[in-house]
């Protein structure tokens, strides 16, 4: 089981508190898209991908970066069972979606850079230290029931 | 993977609006390094990675100055850091997946003190950026 110290959980919450859901969400997996691309394969029937400014717009891009991150807050409150929180997620990921796992890690990467730039000098480096973990975790979490 | 022209122009204008504080862009990417992937201090036994610790500074400098050097001689990276490859294969020898972890912490310092700057094409053309220069540190390794 991971440890969190009260300080990463501190950090985590008072970032998380500063967060517009569904304003990040939908940035970090439209990022993620155009950063990319090749990431666009799990999305084939959400229409126009075709430029940055079109995946932008989408309006289901939107809707399921909110989802994704919706979920987060979810394993924001739940620091000390992460594996128990997304089992349902990791089973329907890999046996439903099949979606490799190093996507979850490409997606934290991003999700930490949309913080940052909301946040600005406030994101400092022990913030990151603290999100950087917890993505990982979160990764490894949703990959944790792949077989 | 390839770097295109409009990749070219973003990451210039990156580093142009960057301009003279590309050396504490270097430090901070360095200390968010260490702070946030410990593992990285392996290779720096012999410094002192307190916080404002001079010789990251003094490190970070010499990063930002390897970086603007490349975007400078953008369309041949292996030849504009032919020396450093070299260097990284037959010394220093960092693991390759550490220049990941730099790129990553120079996009967060980016993303921190320049937002506006960062837009999803940006972005997109700057990590291929960092990307190709990691490939080419690494590419004599073997």
């Amino acid at each position: 089981m991971v440890h969190w110290s009260a300080e990463e959980k501190q950090l985590i919450t008072s970032v998380w508190a500063k967060v517009s859901v569904e304003e990040c969400g939908a940035e970090a997996l439209a990022r993620l898209l155009i950063v990319y691309p090749w990431t666009q394969r799990f999305f084939s029937d959400f229409g126009n991908l075709s430029s940055p400014t079109a995946i932008m717009g989408n309006p289901r891009v939107r809707a399921h970066g909110k989802k994704v991150l919706t979920s987060f807050g979810e394993a924001i409150k739940n620091l000390d069972n992460l594996k128990g929180t997304y089992s349902r997620l990791s089973e329907l990921h890999c046996d439903k979606l099949h979606v490799d796992p190093e996507n979850f890690r490409l997606l934290g990467d991003i999700l930490v850079i949309v913080l940052a730039s909301h946040l600005g000098r406030a994101f400092t480096p022990v913030c990151q230290c603290a999100w950087q973990k917890l993505v990982g975790v979160v990764a490894h979490a949703l990959a944790h029931k792949y077989h | 993977m390839v770097l295109s022209a409009a990749d070219k122009t973003n990451v210039k204008g990156v580093f142009a609006k960057i301009g003279g504080q590309a050396d504490d862009y270097g430090a901070d990417a360095l200390e968010r390094m260490f702070v946030t992937y410990p593992q990285t201090k392996t290779y720096f036994p012999h410094f002192d990675l307190g916080k404002g610790s001079a010789q990251v500074k003094g490190h970070g400098k010499k990063v930002a100055a390897a970086l603007v050097e490349a975007v400078n001689h953008i369309d041949d990276l292996a030849g504009a850091l032919s020396k450093l490859s070299d260097l990284h294969a037959q010394k220093l020898r960092v693991d390759p997946v550490n220049f990941k972890l730099l790129g990553q912490c120079f996009l967060v310092v980016v993303a921190t003190r320049n937002p506006g700057l960062l837009t999803p094409e940006v972005h997109a053309s700057l990590d291929k950026f960092l990307c190709a220069v990691g490939t080419v540190l690494t590419a004599k390794y073997r």
